[in-house]
């Protein structure tokens, strides 16, 4: 499904990802760890098309299509989507009229009739309730209040409701209570299904005894330095970065 | 030659009053006449204000002194029927209709209803003849002529809103205001002379609705004077929705006796070069005042809105907000003057403004004007001036909303605060409205 090449990325001309490449199929979950300030959000928003982010060199293929080449609103339209680890507030826009506008172009770009008034909210109050989300929450302006888990909640929520093939979670378990965290959890587990994947980003291994991943990067300076399956998550969790890091440098000296 | 201009604006508009005086016919020993009469000594003497003058120094008002604008009364009307001005109200919700055509009273156009007993509300003409008992305390009490504008509507004033509310009466429905202008067949000035009075714990709304009635060059010189006595809540909207041609300046000189609120909102989005003076002096303890402003231009359009609030008296509070949207190369200029006498112990007042450019060529000229006399005083200004925020547009862009609409919706979200405190909730979506209309941008439909 998603294909990245020899991908390398600056932002402010600081040359952030050096080198990536990932395969990911339909019906995987990939997660990717690393160390703060290590690119994880870089790659995540070079997939998604912020154009603060420059593509220096390589290539990525969404679908056997030039992803890159796209902006942000046709690769969402051609289902991608971006969980993200600080969501936005919009001030005097519902979340209701912020996602049936949202779902609307969407359906539009892929030929499909616009969404009725009672299929919008029939659909709203379905997906509300597999993440326990509030009604106020969806009258009121996208995220403006809404505390930190709320947020996080939220940008589930938009998930569950444009229905992307390609889902990127970016932390999207930091500022989750237990609770909240596996109700998300849960609502992606829901979604997860053999046409559609995931990588999800995230610091704690706690997340995917919720949301199991099938491979397990670590990211570091902007390289995937090691994968592997869900173990070595568990296997980060207890030594930490250290151990790969020094494995990694004497890689590089030989 | 700056100066020769000028003067010749001075001395077209008193040539012209000797016209004026005759279209009196009989009503020319009136207080009001008094009143005017003293106002052309002052158009004499007083020069139409010029970069040199600090007040107006982001501001020039030459091309309006270009024209020779022939005053309203004496020129032809408009034929308008009521019809077509359905088309430029706000609607969906109950209000007292007040036209205005050229700034003069259009009974046929207005629909004023039935009002509580005691309330007038009524064009200044009617009232100075049938009733002046009811407004001579009032009229010109407030404002001081202090440049040629001013002494310009004041030596002609003749017509205009007058509403007056007395004591203990609260008025259910907002008076929406039409004011339309046209100069279809002469080159129009329209001189509006407002007067609100709201009496002791009374309560009044009154939307001022500036539109035009075509596409021609006219110029808008309008006074409105408010008093709020005590306990009185004193709402005034204005929208100014006219065409691009047209030159509107106001002055707004309002007083607040104790306990009272005086809200102020500015809604500018038309205009080629428009300038509002609104000002507010506190005549007492625990008065609120709040003023909202939201400005849009684009083109070469021209907004200056200068404010001031006199904080005389202790306890008092004001707020004040203004937001602009600049788009092309078009100019915005603010200046929030405010005074804390040395009486006004307890005073809180806060002003912000904060602009946003949508292209590179738009500009805006904002200062703030505290001076503070009194030493137990909270007071805070703020100003900024910024673009639509890149990161916010990838956030609605990466939910597959292209860009120009993510740029509306980032356009509402700043303009949201001022909005937001309209209290007819009508009104805000028809503002709303307007917003996208004006910009010429994609509507979001907020439902
Ligand atoms: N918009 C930006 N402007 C300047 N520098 C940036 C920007 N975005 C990222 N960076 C820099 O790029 C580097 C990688 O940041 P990135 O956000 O991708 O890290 P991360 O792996 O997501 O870290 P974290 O775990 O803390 O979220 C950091 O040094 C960061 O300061
Ligand atoms: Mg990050």
């Amino acid at each position: 499904m998603l294909s990245i090449k020899n991908l390398y990325a600056n932002v402010d001309g600081k040359e952030i990802l050096k080198g990536i490449n990932l395969e990911i199929k339909a019906g995987e979950v990939h997660a990717i760890m690393g160390p703060n300030g290590s690119g994880k959000s870089t790659l995540a928003n070079v997939l998604t098309g912020n154009k603060n982010y420059e593509v220096t060199n390589g290539n990525v293929l969404f679908e056997g299509r030039d992803l890159l080449d796209m902006d942000p609103e046709t690769r969402a339209r051609e289902g991608m989507f971006l969980a993200f680890q600080y969501p936005i507030e919009i001030p005097g826009i519902s979340n209701a009229t912020f996602l049936k506008t949202a779902l609307n172009e969407i359906r539009k770009y892929n030929n499909l009739s616009e969404l009725t008034s009672t299929e919008f909210l029939d659909r709203i109050k379905d997906k509300a309730k597999i993440l326990g989300l509030d009604d106020t929450l969806i009258s009121r302006a996208v995220n403006v209040g809404f505390s930190g888990g709320e947020k996080k909640r939220n940008e589930i929520f938009q998930m569950l409701m444009l229905e992307p093939k390609f889902v990127l979670l970016d932390e999207t378990d930091s500022g989750l209570d237990i609770d909240a965290l596996r109700i998300v959890s849960s609502g992606v587990n829901i979604y997860r299904n053999p046409n559609n994947a995931f990588l999800v980003v995230t610091h704690y291994q706690r997340l995917l005894n919720y949301i199991q991943p099938d491979y397990v990067h670590v990211l570091y300076k902007g390289k995937i330095i090691k994968s592997g399956g869900k173990e070595l998550a568990l296997e980060l969790e207890e030594k930490g970065y250290d151990w790969i890091k020094s494995e990694e440098l004497e890689t590089e000296k030989v | 030659m700056d100066n020769m201009e000028h003067k010749s604006a001075n001395e077209w508009y008193v040539s012209k009053f000797k016209v004026f005086e005759d279209k009196l016919n009989g009503q020319s020993k009136s207080f009001l006449h008094d009143i005017r009469k003293n106002a052309l000594n002052n158009l004499v003497e007083l020069s139409f204000p010029t970069n040199k003058n600090e007040e107006w120094k982001y501001t020039n008002v030459a091309p309006i002194l270009k024209h020779n604008f022939l005053p309203a009364i004496i020129s032809t009307l408009p034929k308008i029927k009521k019809e077509e001005t359905k088309q430029f109200l706000f609607k969906n919700f109950d209000y007292h209709l007040v036209v205005f055509v050229n700034g003069l009273f259009a009974e046929e156009l207005s629909e004023i209803g039935h009002l509580p007993k005691g309330v007038i509300v009524d064009g200044l003409n009617r009232i100075a003849k049938n009733n002046p008992g009811s407004i001579d305390k009032y009229i010109n009490k407030l404002s001081k002529i202090d440049n040629a504008f001013n002494a310009l509507n004041t030596a002609y004033s003749y017509d205009g809103l007058v509403v007056i509310v007395p004591e203990g009466i609260v008025l259910e429905k907002p008076i929406q205001v039409l004011y339309l202008n046209s100069s279809k067949n002469d080159l129009v000035l329209s001189l509006p002379r407002n007067l609100v009075v709201a009496g002791k714990n009374s309560q009044v709304s009154v939307i001022a609705n500036y539109h035009s009635y075509g596409d021609k060059t006219y110029f808008s010189n309008i006074i409105t004077e408010v008093y709020a006595e005590e306990n009185a809540i004193v709402d005034l909207y204005k929208t100014q929705n006219e065409n691009d041609e047209s030159y509107h300046i106001e002055k707004v000189q309002a007083i607040q006796k104790k306990n009272s609120v005086f809200n102020h909102y500015n809604i500018n989005f038309g205009g080629a070069i428009v300038r509002n003076d609104i000002n507010t002096m506190h005549d007492g303890q625990n008065v609120e005042t709040h003023y909202y402003g939201l400005y849009l231009a684009h083109g070469k359009q021209h907004v200056d809105n200068h404010t001031f609030i006199d904080h005389a008296k202790p306890n008092c509070m004001s707020n004040e907000l203004y937001k602009g949207i600049l788009d092309d190369n078009s100019r915005g200029v603010f200046n929030g003057k405010i005074i804390v006498r040395q009486d006004a112990q307890k005073t809180n007042a806060y002003q912000q403004n904060k602009t946003i450019l949508l292209s590179k060529t738009a500009t805006i000229d904002t200062k703030p004007q505290l001076e503070i006399f009194a030493d137990d005083v909270k007071c805070s200004h703020g100003a900024t001036v910024g673009h639509l925020d890149d990161t916010s547009e990838f956030y609605i862009r990466s939910r597959g909303v292209p860009q120009e609409l993510a740029k509306s919706m980032l356009i509402r979200a700043f303009a949201n605060d001022v909005i937001d405190t309209v209290k007819i909730e009508p009104l805000k979506e028809q503002i709303n409205h307007m917003i996208f209309e004006h910009l010429h941008r994609v509507e979001v439909e907020n439902k």
